[in-house]
């Protein structure tokens, strides 16, 4: 790979597997994977559960060690074992996540404020001044203020969780930003408010978006190409609008056939379900 | 008559700031659809809840419920039990919370079944089956001796509405029942529910927050925000003129799955969140957040609902706000 191309692609993956073992059995999470992320690029991962789709975004950030496959980070490969903090420090700074649930990232023992400020001191802004002005920019670039600063989670709204979440993961100036179903519990008006939000962030970041969701409007809205994952195999990989117009693949077909809409026919959806699998006779959704 | 008639109905609870409901109007017909949307904290489930008698604790209750014609508000516990028994089954958004996880699939099917109606074991046992059946289940006589965690979420989501339906209800009120599940099995959830709403002229309440959803599946819409039902109107004409800004607000959040070419135009959200229990307002709640809201108007009076066309609208400036979100609607997407 040549230095120019290592730069503009943000995060290569290829050949990625990942099964887990219960007893004698073997369950395939995810398999033969690959996809690359150029900078300012969106890439949706859209499937069900158990399309492998979360297990994707956990190896993605580390916290799941691929059985094969490799994962690079602006050409650099990321290592199966952290070790040490200067290690620990250049993974986050590679790829950092909003998790659905952002009790998750955010500690419910201290202010939002005191997080973002944390997350910049390890990263090294040891000035405070410097530290408080970029904590204020990163909040103000999530719409959230002086008094959510000081407010601890559970004192904010969903929504205002959720741009917290995202204001933290920015702190670090990761390459990758993983959403993992990051905006599916918010209600609707709000979510719109976040989905403008990424849009503001992809513009003004360069940085490259790996959007996990179950929900292809918000996929379309968010991403400029999208990869369906069915149980664990890719079905289809391409740009976003192209795949919603035109799905190559009957699964792509079923899920967009499953969307609600004013001429909607529910009643044809068990059939192409059982044609497309019939393990799943009888719904094993 | 209407199967199920909310009029003018109130919860409050002490310490809050406003109520939880606050005059709701609403009825469900046999054989119709009908669907209450709204956002977190709108009331839509103590709203669903209310039909069965299920009032918050300590709440304070104004007003009428009334399932096929009996009082719900202030009635003994004879004449709910004949309510949850026999006339109205709901069925929730979770439906491993509604199980016990260690006794059997046949077991949760038949309790009812054998202490309300006095059944033997092998007449309800028949009849489960018959239920699991009709819900599109493989093999329903398996399925009686299995054991909640051996279902899916989806298969699972059967079961309650087969339990749902052992009574022989002619009410069924659905509280977000496919919420929980992915979304070709949302599907199927739906089209086994709209099945058995038509085969059996069953009047239903679907509780959602997915206005799509709403509108995919139903006769009528009712919006409702912070406790009030703001706008009630058939859905076709819901959707072409929507009449109170936070309809239109709510259709202009979601992103358009089937967009004209080229990138999908910058959302339209709704500033502000939804209104906690703890917030109150002098006039309209929505008023807050409103893009039109006139000063000295709408934060002076509740509006009350009033007709325009086919719709109920809780608005002051229903009559004007139809030009008004139509310009903002171009406006922003310009």
């Amino acid at each position: 790979m040549t230095v120019e191309n290592s730069a503009r692609t943000l995060l290569r993956v290829s050949g990625l597997r990942k099964t887990y073992r219960t007893g004698k059995a073997e369950v395939v999470a995810v398999d033969g994977l690959s996809f690359s992320l150029r900078a300012g690029g969106a890439l949706g991962i859209v499937g069900e559960s158990g399309s492998g789709k979360t297990t994707t975004a956990r190896m993605l950030i580390g916290l799941e060690r691929p059985d094969a496959g490799q994962i690079l980070v602006q050409g650099e490969p990321l290592a199966p074992t952290v070790r040490g903090r200067a290690a620990r420090l250049a993974r986050a700074k590679a790829v950092q996540i909003v998790f659905q649930d952002p009790y998750l990232s955010l500690d419910a023992r201290i202010t939002i404020g005191a997080t973002i400020d944390g997350a910049l001191r390890l990263h090294g802004l040891a000035d405070p001044a410097a530290r408080a002005a970029r904590m204020r920019e990163l909040l103000a670039q999530v719409g959230l203020g002086e008094r959510e600063a000081a407010a601890l989670p559970r004192k904010l709204s969903g929504g205002q969780r959720q741009r917290a979440a995202i204001a933290r993961a920015l702190a670090v100036e990761p390459a990758v930003l993983v959403l993992d179903e990051a905006v599916s519990a918010l209600d609707v008006s709000v979510q719109a408010q976040v989905l403008n939000l990424l849009s503001d962030i992809r513009r003004d970041t360069g940085i490259g978006l790996v959007f996990v969701s179950h929900d292809l409007a918000v996929v379309r809205y968010v991403c400029d190409e999208a990869l369906v994952l069915f149980r664990g195999r890719t079905m289809e990989h391409r740009p976003v609008a192209e795949l919603l117009s035109d799905p190559g693949h009957p699964y792509t077909q079923l899920l967009l056939a499953s969307v609600p809409r004013p001429d909607w026919d529910p009643d044809s959806i068990s059939g192409r379900r059982r044609e497309l699998d019939p393990l799943a006779a009888g719904g094993a959704g | 008559m209407a199967l199920l008639e909310y009029e003018n109905l109130s919860i409050a609870l002490p310490g809050m700031a406003r109520p939880v409901l606050d005059g709701i109007d609403l009825t469900v017909s046999a054989g119709e659809i009908v669907a209450l949307v709204g956002e977190s904290g709108s009331g839509k489930s103590v709203t669903a809840r209310s039909a069965l008698g299920l009032f918050p604790t300590g709440a304070d209750i104004d007003g009428h419920v009334r399932v096929d014609g009996t009082e719900v508000v202030g009635a003994g516990p004879a004449a709910l039990r004949s309510i949850r028994t026999g006339t109205a089954s709901m069925i929730f958004q979770d439906p491993r919370a509604g199980i016990n996880p260690v006794r059997r699939i046949g077991d949760f099917l038949t309790e009812s079944l054998r202490v309300n109606n006095g059944w033997d074991k092998g007449r309800a046992n028949a009849r489960a089956a018959e239920l699991l059946a009709a819900v599109g289940l493989p093999a329903p006589e398996r399925h009686l001796r299995q054991y909640p965690y051996e279902l899916s979420g989806g298969m699972l989501q059967r079961v309650m509405i087969a339990g749902a339906l052992t009574t022989g209800p002619r009410l069924l009120l659905c509280d977000e029942p496919t919420t929980a599940l992915d979304v070709s099995t949302q599907a199927e959830i739906m089209a086994i529910l709209g099945r058995l709403q038509r085969e059996r002229d069953l009047g239903m309440l679907l509780i959602t927050h997915d206005i799509e959803l709403a509108a995919a599946v139903c006769d009528r819409i009712y919006v409702m925000y912070a406790g009030r039902i703001v706008e009630t109107a058939p859905t076709a004409q819901l959707f072409e003129t929507p009449r109170h800004p936070y309809t239109a607000g709510l259709l202009g959040s979601s992103p358009p799955l089937q967009a004209p070419d080229g990138p999908p135009a910058r959302l339209t959200p709704i500033p502000g969140s939804p209104m906690g229990l703890l917030d109150s307002a002098p006039g309209c709640s929505f008023a807050a957040r409103c893009r039109l809201a006139r000063p000295g108007v709408c934060d002076r009076t509740a509006p009350r609902l009033e007709r325009h066309d086919e719709a109920l609208v809780a608005c002051h400036l229903a009559e004007e706000s139809l030009t008004s979100i139509d310009n903002i609607a171009t406006r922003e997407g310009s």
